[in-house]
């Protein structure tokens, strides 16, 4: 398939935000994103609130799980290339190494496959080398042939180029 | 405020549970709650609009539930265990089971196997009905305490130089 889309980070994360509360909560902003791979970059800045172990001040397992979780789905989106609503069916995170305090945790996911009715997705979450993770995962999604997807008007809606 | 430490000693010992929630801030911002009924634990969070990542359903975000999946796996071995420090997540596996409605989500967990070092949980996530899980999770968690001696009470007769250098 050609490379006919040209994907506009700033809109594309603005809408991913706007979109859903969480991804705002957890003040989630796209980095990078690509359709060939169908790759999207997350960022999770730090915050006192993310923090799962005062003692240690290493965030939670979960807010990683919601990193990679909403990274996965967005992925997934750019490897359908058109607004489809989607489903995270299960998600398996290996937890690594703790995120260090104080530092930004990025999440990167890229969608490998998708058949009529699931999309397969790997994702790592790390500082700033993502050959040093702090937690890799694999995921699936059910691609649902009816309904309204959350963002994906907003994501693919103008940024088609002819 | 009071160390978590101290939280986790103080609820074992009073059974308050939301005294160690209140020294946790992903838990705080989650809105999570703990209450202890005949010897069980369940966790509760309630519905809040910053917890929704599909609003044209509207549906909770799935890192809503993970969370709420492994920190009830986490502080149900804290429940059971004779260890004062908080357990480390090493894998988990999540299954989405239904869509979650912005409602009320209560959580339970249940230890599957008690090992020195490795212990494995499952949690169960549901809203109107038990029966009717909206998502369920495998947790395999490690505890490993300062003094490298925290051990669930099962497994206290152990031969020291067979540890688990981890």
């Amino acid at each position: 398939m050609p490379e006919d889309i040209v994907i506009d980070i700033a809109a594309m994360s603005a809408a991913f935000r706007d979109l859903v509360p969480f991804n705002s909560a957890l003040g989630l902003s796209l980095e990078d994103a690509s359709v060939s791979p169908a790759v999207a970059v997350l960022r999770l800045p730090w915050a006192g609130r993310l923090i799962g172990n005062p003692e240690t001040g290493v965030i939670h397992g979960g807010a990683l799980t919601a990193l990679l979780d909403a990274a996965g789905g967005l992925s997934v989106f750019l490897k359908l290339r058109q607004p489809t609503p989607i489903a995270t069916l299960d998600l398996r995170i290996d937890h690594l190494k703790p995120a260090t305090p104080r530092r930004d945790v990025l999440g990167r996911a890229e969608c490998f496959k998708t058949t009529r009715n699931v999309g397969f997705v790997r994702a790592i979450a790390y500082h700033d080398d993502p050959n040093d993770p702090i937690a890799t995962s694999a995921a699936t999604f059910t691609i649902s042939t009816k309904g309204k997807a959350v963002t994906g008007h907003e994501i693919f809606g103008r940024k088609e180029t002819p | 405020m009071i160390s978590t430490v101290e939280a986790i000693a103080e609820a074992k010992r009073t059974g308050d549970w939301n005294r160690l929630i209140e020294t946790l801030p992903f838990m705080r911002f989650l809105g999570v709650r703990l209450e202890e009924r005949g010897g069980q634990l369940l966790g509760r969070m309630g519905f809040a609009e910053h917890l929704v990542g599909n609003p044209s359903l509207p549906a909770l975000h799935g890192g809503t539930l993970g969370t709420l999946l492994e920190a009830s796996a986490q502080i149900e071995l804290l429940y059971r265990a004779e260890t004062v420090v908080l357990p480390k997540t090493i894998t988990i596996t999540v299954d989405f089971l239904r869509s979650a409605r912005p409602v009320e989500t209560f959580v339970r967990a249940c230890i599957k196997k008690q090992g020195r070092r490795v212990t494995t949980v499952q949690s169960v996530a549901w809203q109107e009905e038990e029966s009717k899980p909206v998502a369920t999770a495998t947790v395999h968690m490690l505890i490993i305490g300062p003094e490298q001696d925290a051990v669930l009470p099962e497994n206290t007769t152990g031969d020291a130089s067979k540890r688990d250098p981890r």
